[in-house]
């Protein structure tokens, strides 16, 4: 198929980008969203322009790197997929597609479709660990009986890939589906009880401090997550936000 | 408690609170005006218990133009935040894909909502406080059913009010709902909180546009 | 007499690591803080090393070429991992496990460290468990186990699909409690370019800011690799687009011995090619043969019609079908190990029965599993004479209960429908076994740097079995590295800062610098991508699942031919200055191209068959196992550790020879 690519190109942080129109032919269905930029970047090689600079890794939709909002949306049109994982069967011949970087205060630009996500790592970095020594004399794996359901749900917040589609979903660019996962992985065990009050104190005012925007619960997040991550975990943080504000 | 000020999550806790005490305002003034439809007499008795009674003109009034006040502000607030929050905008941002008109545009059908409220008290409040405390006017308890029904003479003023009341009805579709879930209220009884909180959002809104349609069309 | 010490402490060997640990030396807490080590690399081994030695009090700098150290490719393994916990009480131990181990290595690891690595198994799931990691767990609030491929015990720990995730996150959740005290510096998209050595030790790394293109000294008393394996040498395979051998093939070039370089595991059930502009492979896990059934057409027409678009699989009746790995292993059948189930695949599809537009694929058929289900499942609810529709629906729900995740994926990749029609499976380069040599320490030949996890050759032999590459990175990272390094720390807690304005630095960073300057002058006919598919394409072909002597000389011809072209005409635009990510694939294509020919000459030398390595020449020539692997202890029962001496022909190897003391060798049969 033949598609009109519409590109964001920024040379650096520093430097104003603006889009750029890309002709691109011979595209299959079967190839991945990457792959086509791949194309298009061995094309403009041996034009001997710079390729377009975009994060990806592990392209098999685990690592969280890839982070294109694509037509409008994070990932893409598809639903609970990242980008390296969306295929060009989900396009049709002669398509103009607009590709663009997440956009957020908080994640500058690196360059072209690059983004610095780092403001989420500082958010972990705050709170997101239970306080345990590394040193393998703790007590034994069952000593610690966890509830079947908190389990699940523990790993169903966990599985957040730290993409950042959520904060490119939503209108407000709001980090509380990211920080919430991040919250109720903990709060839903036991061993993340001891230190709950502090970390989720902790993680908010970090969130808050990197300068994302506000939840109004549009809900945008939980739609496009590649990882399908619930709404329920934002509501859990606020309990637990509340429930620590009153205390500590 | 320092940080409840300024967090965001301190913040969005207290728009669902201010918002669930306008809605619960709500219920009780269309409550009581609802009686104007049927039985002018209990609608005179009510509103001059309401226009008298120390309690509720000192105390509770306060709270409520508070409510109301901290409710838009803060509102206002929030919407200048979560602007900067992206300050380079997408070319292309598909918002339908994702989430409802009604949800991304809270700011709009509030600011509707928020003229609407000054014409209100422009028709009602201001009027009321200059009678009873600028002017000091002597109480008449059988003066409110006719300023009701005066003011809704006017086909402008009757459209204007039915018109805010769609946006009202917008507002809380989105709002009262969402109130639960920023409050922290996600669990198996959320789905039937939810549907409850539509209802009431058409409900409401729809029974304050009869009253101002029958009082157009009566008198 | 080899110059290689492997450290193996004295004793039996059960009391070897307590025995060790009593023995080395310490550093007190106080000289701690006057320590610094370098780790470079983020995965299971290196952040789980990093946070550990900074809470025992080191300074510790880390090394990343992602953007967060969560991103690392330790991400991405689905299946679990072992421990030998016994919970199941099934008669597991710490040697079964280490039994299990080194017989699934194809008796070509040491025993000490297995053994350690066995012991050290279940202390990971102790500290996971604190750490938070959510183990999928039974009604009783206890942890559940799985069964994985060639053992007999159920001892593999699992998250969903996702273990590896979970592992890697409750890693980097240690490192940000050290990264908050401020005893971890991440430096995140940075890539180590060089190791540095002073008096032969070493003593820092250069590395580039991949973000502003700054080359950055940084020093450090001990450096840690924990650089993952080098299976992109192949192009295509299962590793991340950025998974290199940049910084372990530096630290070969200053004097680290590599080990084993042609020990590679290919994993039967990937998702095949689709075409030319394949940039990666997707592992389907292993799991899906416990239901699968593997065939390819009996008749090589039927196969042409197939890969013609006119026929489809399921219009083949069941005499129509060859299930080869049944036919041939009635024994195991379809699970018989990785190594084994590959190399039938490529025989099958190389004789022209492969199904996909490529040739290469064969089916993994789940009808007759949902067959199976169905019927079972309909008695089970009491329903009387189901009809075949309500038989299949109960059957794939079942499958859809037991792989769903993987249906799906498959379904998002290839458009088909895998419940309604069998899928496609092609073997890919999964992991390397491969690595820096190492002694029992962990320690290379060269003194201060230390390799840990897939990066090292130590503990899989010539295989890998499933759900051992958490287990062994994690235990390198949290339990073993943490103390044996200190011993060697000891040594150096009055040395003090070690400065980085050193003729040893400066020379280091010219290299570097000059290195890219002539990466960035090539006459600029071809793109790196263009030289990384050539090189792919010699390894699959002739260093891939069947290795001969002419094809691995031609290999080390041609790879050698290729390195100079490269070097003369590879096109690398744009500046070093800043984000350049050809530049940053420029360099790790660069030393692929060199490894690959190690990798290739190690192959030839190894002219056996052994785990993951198979040679041609020899098999077995009679007998019921006539055709299958042959394996040569007499000759090659030894580690192969290569020295670098300039070109990589000129390699010189090392032998450490393998004692077995506590294990008899025998040979694998699956028949």
């Amino acid at each position: 198929m033949n598609l009109t690519l519409k590109i964001w190109r920024q040379k650096d942080a520093q430097s104003q980008g603006k889009i750029v129109d890309y002709p691109i032919s011979g595209i299959e269905g079967d190839m991945s969203f990457l792959e086509m930029l791949d194309v298009l970047n061995e094309e403009l090689i041996t034009k001997g322009e710079e390729p377009v600079v975009f994060d990806h890794d592990c392209r098999e939709g685990i690592c969280g790197s890839c982070s294109l909002q694509i037509n409008g949306e994070p990932h893409g049109p598809d639903r609970l997929v990242t980008t390296c994982q969306l295929h060009m069967r989900k396009f049709n011949d002669g398509d103009t597609i607009y590709i663009e970087p997440f956009r957020a205060k908080a994640f500058p630009v690196v360059k072209d479709l690059m983004v610095d996500r780092s403001a989420f790592d500082r958010i972990q970095h705050a709170g997101g660990y239970i306080s345990v020594n590394t040193s393998g004399n703790t007590i034994d794996a069952n000593a610690i009986p966890v509830n079947k359901d908190d389990a699940d749900d523990s790993f169903a917040a966990a599985t957040c890939i730290g993409c950042g589609a959520c904060v490119a979903a939503c209108k407000n660019a709001s980090a509380m589906l990211f920080t919430s996962a991040k919250v109720s992985q903990f709060a839903l065990l036991p061993q993340g009880q001891v230190e709950a009050t502090d970390r989720v104190l902790a993680m908010v005012n970090q969130m808050d401090e990197e300068g994302f925007g506000n939840c109004t619960n549009t809900g945008a997040c939980e739609i496009e997550c590649p990882k399908g991550i619930s709404l329920e975990n934002i509501a859990r943080m606020n309990r637990e936000y509340l429930k620590a504000s009153l205390k500590g | 408690m320092g940080g409840l000020i300024k967090s965001s999550i301190a913040r969005k806790v207290a728009m669902a609170l201010s918002g669930l005490f306008l809605v619960f305002f709500l219920l009780q003034h269309f409550s009581i005006n609802f009686t104007s439809v049927f039985s002018p007499e209990t609608f005179n008795e009510i509103s001059h218990f309401m226009g008298t009674n120390p309690v509720v003109q000192f105390a509770l009034q306060p709270v409520l133009i508070f409510a109301v006040i901290f409710h838009f502000v803060m509102g206002f607030i929030l919407e200048l935040q979560n602007n900067k929050a992206r300050a380079v905008k997408y070319a292309k941002y598909n918002g339908g894909a994702n989430a409802s008109w009604v949800s991304r545009n809270m700011i709009y059908s509030g600011l509707v909502v928020l003229a609407f409220l000054g014409l209100h008290f422009y028709d009602f409040w201001v009027p009321e406080m200059v009678y009873k405390y600028v002017e000091s006017n002597p109480e008449v308890p059988t003066r409110y059913f006719e300023e009701l029904v005066h003011k809704f003479e006017s086909p402008i003023r009757t459209g204007l009010y039915v018109l805010s009341f769609i946006f009202l009805a917008l507002h809380l579709w989105h709002g009262f709902a969402s109130s639960f879930q920023s409050v922290g209220f996600n669990n198996k009884y959320s789905a039937g909180a939810t549907k409850f909180a539509k209802v009431f959002a058409v409900a409401i809104p729809f029974g304050f546009v009869v009253i101002a349609l029958v009082h157009h069309f009566n008198h | 007499m080899s110059i290689l010490d492997s450290k193996i402490p004295e004793g039996p060997l059960a009391d070897k690591w307590t025995k060790h640990k009593n023995t080395i030396n310490l550093v007190n807490p106080a000289n701690k803080r006057n320590i610094d080590v370098i780790v470079v690399g983020t995965g299971l081994a290196g952040g789980s090393a990093a946070a550990t030695l900074a809470e025992l009090g080191y300074n510790v700098k880390t090394f990343c070429y992602q953007d967060s150290p969560r991103r690392a490719h330790s991400i991405a393994a689905q299946g679990g991992i072992n421990a030998a916990k016994n919970y199941q009480g099934d008669g597991d131990s710490d040697y079964r496990l280490f039994y299990d181990t080194i017989k699934g290595g194809d008796y070509r690891s040491r025993e000490a460290n297995v053994y350690r690595l066995a012991e050290v198994s279940g202390n990971i799931i102790d500290q996971c468990v604190a750490q938070g990691v959510p183990f999928a767990r039974e009604y009783g609030g206890l942890l559940d186990n799985r069964s994985f491929g060639g053992v007999l015990v159920s001892r593999t720990f699992y998250a969903k699909g996702q273990t590896g995730q979970q592992l890697l996150l409750g890693a980097y959740s240690a490192m940000n409690r050290q990264i908050n005290r401020g005893k971890i510096e991440a430096f995140n998209r940075h890539e180590m370019l060089d190791l540095v050595k002073i008096d032969g030790k070493a003593r820092g790394i250069i590395a580039r800011d991949l973000v502003t293109g700054e080359i950055e000294r940084h020093s450090a008393h001990a450096v840690v690799l924990a650089t993952g394996g080098y299976g992109n040498v192949f192009f295509l395979s299962t590793n991340a687009m950025g998974s290199n051998v940049m910084a372990a093939w530096r630290a070969h070039r200053r004097g680290a011995f590599f080990a084993n370089p042609c020990y590679t595991q290919i994993h039967p059930t990937c998702i095949p090619v689709s075409g030319d502009h394949q940039s990666k492979l997707t592992l389907m896990s292993e799991s899906l043969r416990n239901d699968g059934r593997i065939w390819v057409p009996k008749r090589i027409e039927d196969a042409e019609a197939i890969r013609a678009g006119k026929l489809k699989p399921t219009q083949l009746a069941e005499e129509e079908r060859d299930y080869y790995l049944e036919r041939r292993y009635p024994a195991f059948g379809n699970l018989v190990p990785r190594d084994v189930a590959s190399r039938a695949a490529k025989e099958r599809c190389d004789a022209g029965f492969g199904v996909n537009k490529t040739g290469e694929a064969v089916y993994l058929d789940f009808a007759s599993a949902i067959q199976r289900y169905g019927k079972e499942k309909a008695l089970t609810s009491g329903i009387e004479n189901p009809s075949k529709e309500e038989i299949t629906k109960l059957g794939e729900e079942v499958i859809e209960n037991k792989y769903g995740n993987l249906f799906q994926m498959y379904e998002k990749i290839v458009d088909e429908d895998p419940y309604k029609t069998p899928m496609m499976i092609y073997p890919a380069v999964h992991y390397t076994m491969g690595g820096l040599w190492v002694d029992y320490n962990l320690q290379t030949t060269v003194p201060g740097c230390y390799a840990a996890g897939e990066a090292n050759f130590s503990d899989h032999g010539a295989n890998r079995l499933g759900a051992s590459a958490l287990m062994q990175g994690l235990a390198d990272g949290y339990f073993v590295l943490p103390y044996t390094i200190g011993d060697y720390l000891s040594h150096d807690i009055r040395t003090g800062k070690i400065p980085t304005d050193t003729p040893e630095f400066d020379q280091a960073e010219k290299d570097v610098k000059d290195r890219i300057q002539k990466l960035m002058g090539g006459s600029g006919e071809h793109s790196v991508d263009y030289y990384h598919k050539k090189l792919g394409k010699i390894m699959w072909n002739k260093c891939g699942m069947s290795r001969n002597e002419k094809e691995l000389k031609e290999a080390i011809a041609e790879i050698a031919e290729l390195r100079q072209d490269f070097w003369k005409s590879v096109k690398v635009p744009g500046t070093a200055k800043g984000m350049n990510p050809e530049l940053e694939k420029a360099g790790r294509v660069a030393d692929f191209l060199e490894l690959g020919e190690l990798f290739a000459k190690d192959a030839l030398h190894r002219n056996e068959s052994c785990g993951g390595h198979f040679r041609e020449e020899s098999v077995e020539q009679s007998g019921e196992q006539k055709g299958e692997a042959l394996r040569d202890d007499e000759n090659f029962k030894y580690v192969a550790a290569w020295e670098y001496k300039g070109e990589p022909k000129d390699a010189q190897l090392h032998k450490e020879e393998l004692i077995f003391e506590n294990i008899e060798l025998k040979t694998r049969s699956y028949k």
